[in-house]
């Protein structure tokens, strides 16, 4: 074994699956993209480039419900990927930082719950739920289901994150008189960071995917953009709905173009 | 710095252990209220009498786990026998989860290890380019992945273009197809655990085993698997459990020939079976079949802890 | 923090009650996706100033679970299928339209004033009606296609390239029509014929599939494929070969009705909503756009020459009936939900 210019790291083959499961990821997107473009009121059939629908969604008979469904979805996906992830930071704090306690199996399955329970369930159980104290469906009971469901998702990659991390440097930070909120607030979370992005990125992407409960949940009037898109996709997508998922991808890949840029400025200076 | 990450990446201590109570009681408030409550309600859903076309009779009935572990034939007059037609339901669900959940480690794990090390600034885009094709919505994705999969579609034309294949393969309406459309579904939810427990390792560890002359593959098994072992159990479990409930999938790219437990539990609530206290009883044996596993997940992961500390 | 917490549940109780009480002139509709065009709302606002708040599902089925679940008094008209409104009538969630409530309600074609499912249309009006059957693409065969045998005993052609709907309700009638018994019978011979030839069928079968019924068509996934009318008509509009049939023994008719809700919070609007709807010029936009047929006196005159001739409209001679599905007692259900789980395990 050659010890010089050994890299510990590198796996053959490793980079060439990335590469592989980039191109699953992406390409039925490729024709999404492509059959926005189609001059045609199918998705089957090529019938020549035009720009028309994107024309559609912003001028269309239903541009404003696409409008509003757009805004409900994102703010709804980051206030509830937001104290989700609040929430499960805190958990896994409690959980993984805690010693051993009793209630430590319950917790779990507690938080673990709302991935337990097919969808559908509860969709159903938690419109009676509703309906039973009184709530009026609305944006808010969206945005109240959204948390709950979130929760596991950002949990799991935040804890699995914390069982990774030593607890020598907040014990080294106390030792050095920082109080426990010092040592958690700028020794751990820090450290956590990576874990914490994961779960919150879970989060919102679960959040702004979801049908099933928000379809249940949202009553009257209130759309997000699955359950705005749901029944023309179902009917055989028309290309105006993929000229919208283009959009989402394309605002996506700008947002991560820009914070790309924004964290190579800051790593100069 | 030695123990916790290498012995299984168990680094439980108790460093909060006064503030534990406080820090747990959101988590418990909320979940407790909105799905603790909502859940309880369908326990006792799954033992009331049912209601022609949905709803429920406030009538004490066992009617609904009858149902489900007992056969009396086409009129239900004959003699009870054990009912294989949820079991084998079940099972299928169990398969066809458990195939994608491998998949999507066979491909998320290298993936995430190869995302982890990269340099630092670069680490994010990496992460971002895995969950981008998330922003579109999962309808859409499968719809699309039914087109690229089809006899006459993309795939079967590129394979057949560069002479790889003759004769179109048929992927659409088989287990296969179904199972990439679930592995296509959960994906990130593989990755983005382990790239969060694999950008944590020590690789001075797999250094220290190539000074030993362990073999890289030697290495990734015995030093760097059992560092990240949570980050996989984590993936596993948001892959494994979705996919067992999903209908999505299954129905647009298996042709919906057989039911999954999911479609049929949705078939209790959303189609003509009407039939809720059977649908929550499903629900039940599931959620119990899935929570008994995650116990013993978490009873063996107190162990180890125990035994490294 | 507990105060934290009840502070932050009032406020959430405040909010979701305030978004309930703004707007007074509204009607709340409760309707399938995609089944009114957006052109047809806003007139209706524009001529009665009635703002109108959508909600939309995609099953009858599912519907029916979702006011059951509590939505009774939240809506104040639905869309239901023929049957659905027999179902809802009787599980006392519809309101009685009493007479001369509804000005227009004379403009009901005859032919449509006293259904079955709602004699006197005393809860509901005609929305839109058409057929299921069947379509077969003729590229692959080109033999008599107007027989249930295709389906359920196809010819060596069309084996392996059948879609079904993923609707018990569509597939039960479509297979009591073709072996010649009653729905919903009781006789328990038939019930145990019917189950098994549904199983030698699947054999023959290559998917289910209710919401990518037309797609599969047009792809080429599927050779024949249960289908609903329109969604025939489309799928030639997009390029498919493909004839819609009309078995000789029959096939399966459907109409969907604007029903008034129990409990009703804008009743008056509600009202006003299904007279909107039963003026011929307003049905007349409205069947235009779905590429049905409408149940309201006067509006053939109105509507596109192409849909007067649309294939999918016009059964040949010798035709079999249409036929509703019929709405089976309890008994009858459980029976025919084991044969449906049977048939999908």
């Amino acid at each position: 074994m050659r010890r010089s210019n050994y890299d510990v790291k590198g796996l053959p083959g490793f980079f060439g699956i990335t590469i592989l499961c980039l191109v699953i990821l992406y390409a039925p997107l490729l024709v999404v993209t492509v059959y926005s473009l189609n001059d045609s009121n199918s998705i089957t059939n090529w019938e020549g480039f035009s720009f028309r629908w994107y024309v559609d969604v912003f001028s269309g008979p239903e541009s404003q419900k696409f409008k509003i469904a757009a805004w409900n979805s994102f703010t709804i996906a980051i206030i509830a990927a937001t104290a989700a992830t609040t929430i499960s930071t805190l958990a896994a704090t409690a959980m993984v930082r805690g010693g051993k306690f009793k209630l430590r199996t319950v917790s779990f399955g507690l938080i673990s719950l709302p991935l337990m329970v097919p969808e559908i369930v509860l969709a159903v159980a938690t419109l009676i739920f509703f309906n039973s104290v009184g709530f009026t469906r609305g944006y808010m009971t969206i945005l109240i289901a959204h948390i709950a469901f979130c929760i596991p998702f950002a949990y799991l990659p935040i804890s699995a994150r914390m069982q990774g991390i030593d607890d020598s440097y907040e014990q080294a930070a106390q030792d050095l008189y920082a109080t426990k909120r010092q040592a958690f607030t700028r020794i751990l979370l820090p450290m956590m960071l990576p874990g914490i992005i994961s779960g919150y990125l879970l989060a919102f992407i679960v959040s702004l995917d979801d049908f099933i409960i928000t379809n249940f949940v949202k009553g009257a009037g209130v759309e997000t953009l699955p359950t705005a898109i749901f029944g023309s996709v179902k009917q055989g997508i028309k290309p105006n709905i993929m000229a919208i998922s283009t959009m989402l991808l394309g605002f996506s890949v700008l947002l991560v173009t820009i914070s790309y840029f924004v964290s190579k400025t800051d790593n100069k200076k | 710095m030695a123990g916790g990450a290498a012995s299984g990446g168990s680094a439980a201590t108790d460093t909060y252990k006064e503030a534990r109570n406080w820090l747990l009681l959101p988590s418990w408030v909320y979940l407790g209220a909105f799905v603790l409550v909502p859940v309880i309600m369908m326990l006792i859903y799954s033992f009331l009498t049912k209601e022609f076309r949905g709803g429920v009779v406030w009538e004490f009935s066992t009617a609904a786990y009858d149902q489900f572990f007992f056969d009396r034939g086409l009129f239900g007059d004959e003699p009870a026998r054990i009912e294989w037609t949820y079991i084998t339901i079940f099972w299928r669900s169990i398969w066809q989860a458990g195939a994608a959940t491998l998949l999507a480690l066979a491909i998320g794990f290298p993936t995430a290890y190869f995302i982890a090390t990269r340099p630092e600034q670069a680490r994010p885009m990496w992460v971002f380019l895995i969950t981008i094709p998330y922003w579109v919505n999962l309808l859409i994705r499968t719809v699309s992945m039914k087109f690229m999969l089809r006899d006459s579609g993309p795939l079967n034309d590129f394979l057949i273009g560069t002479g790889l294949i003759n004769d179109p393969i048929s992927i659409i309406n088989t287990n296969f197809a179904v199972q990439l459309g679930l592995f296509y579904s959960y994906l990130p939810f593989m990755v983005l655990p382990i790239y969060a427990s694999v950008e944590r390792y020590n690789f001075s560890l797999s250094e220290a085993a190539a000074d030993l002359y362990a073999s890289k593959w030697v290495t990734l098994r015995r030093v760097l698997l059992p560092a990240v072992k949570p980050g996989v159990i984590a993936g596993c479990i948001l892959v494994f459990v979705p996919s067992m409930g999903s209908f999505l999938a299954p129905d647009l790219l298996g042709g919906a020939k057989n039911f999954m437990i999911g479609s049929l539990i949705e078939e209790q609530f959303k189609g003509n079976a009407g039939n809720w206290p059977f649908g929550a009883a499903a629900s039940m044996v599931l959620l119990s079949m899935v929570l008994i596993v995650l116990m013993i997940f978490a009873r063996q992961q107190a162990k180890a802890e125990k035994e490294a500390s | 923090m507990k105060n934290l917490l009840k502070s932050g549940v009032a406020a959430m109780a405040l909010v979701t009650m305030a978004s309930a009480a703004a707007a007074d002139g509204k009607v709340v509709v409760y309707h399938w996706f995609e089944y009114i065009p957006q052109e047809l709302v806003d007139k209706f606002t524009a001529d009665t100033g009635i703002e109108v708040v959508m909600d939309t599902y995609d099953s009858n089925e599912a519907m029916l679970a979702s006011l059951k679940a509590g939505g009774v008094g939240t809506y104040d008209v639905a869309v239901p299928g023929d049957y659905m409104v027999k179902i809802m009538a009787s599980a006392g969630m519809l309101d009685t339209i009493a007479d001369g409530e509804l000005t227009n309600k004379g403009n009901i074609s005859p032919t449509w004033a006293d259904p079955s499912f709602d004699p006197g249309r005393q809860h509901s009006i005609p929305y839109q009606w058409g057929s299921t059957s069947f379509a077969v693409n003729r590229d692959v065969f080109a033999g008599d296609i107007n027989t249930t045998d295709i389906l359920f005993n196809p010819p060596a052609e069309l084996q392996g390239k059948i879609n079904v709907l993923d609707s018990q309700g569509e597939v039960m009638a479509m297979a009591a029509l073709h072996m010649g018994i009653p729905q919903c019978t009781t006789d328990r011979d038939q019930l145990k014929a019917l189950n098994a030839m549904l199983l030698s069928a699947k054999e023959n079968w290559v998917s289910f599939n209710s919401d990518t019924a037309k797609e599969v068509l047009v792809s080429g996934d599927a050779a024949a494929g249960m289908i609903y009318d329109g969604f025939s008509a489309k799928a030639r509009a997009e390029g498919a070969n493909v004839e819609y049939a009309f078995p000789t023994q029959g096939y399966i008719a459907w109409m969907d009705n604007v029903v008034l809700l129990k409990d009703a919070p804008n009743r008056e609007n509600a009202l006003k909503f299904m007279d909107f709807l039963l003026v011929p010029e307003n049905a007349a936009q409205l069947t235009n756009w779905t590429q049905y047929a409408s149940g309201v006196e006067g509006v053939a005159p109105l509507l596109d020459e192409a849909l007067r001739t649309l294939p999918e409209a016009n059964p040949q001679d010798g035709a079999g009936q249409a036929v509703f599905i019929e709405a089976c007692d309890e008994e009858v259900q459980a029976v025919y939900d084991t044969i449906w789980t049977n048939l999908k395990k």
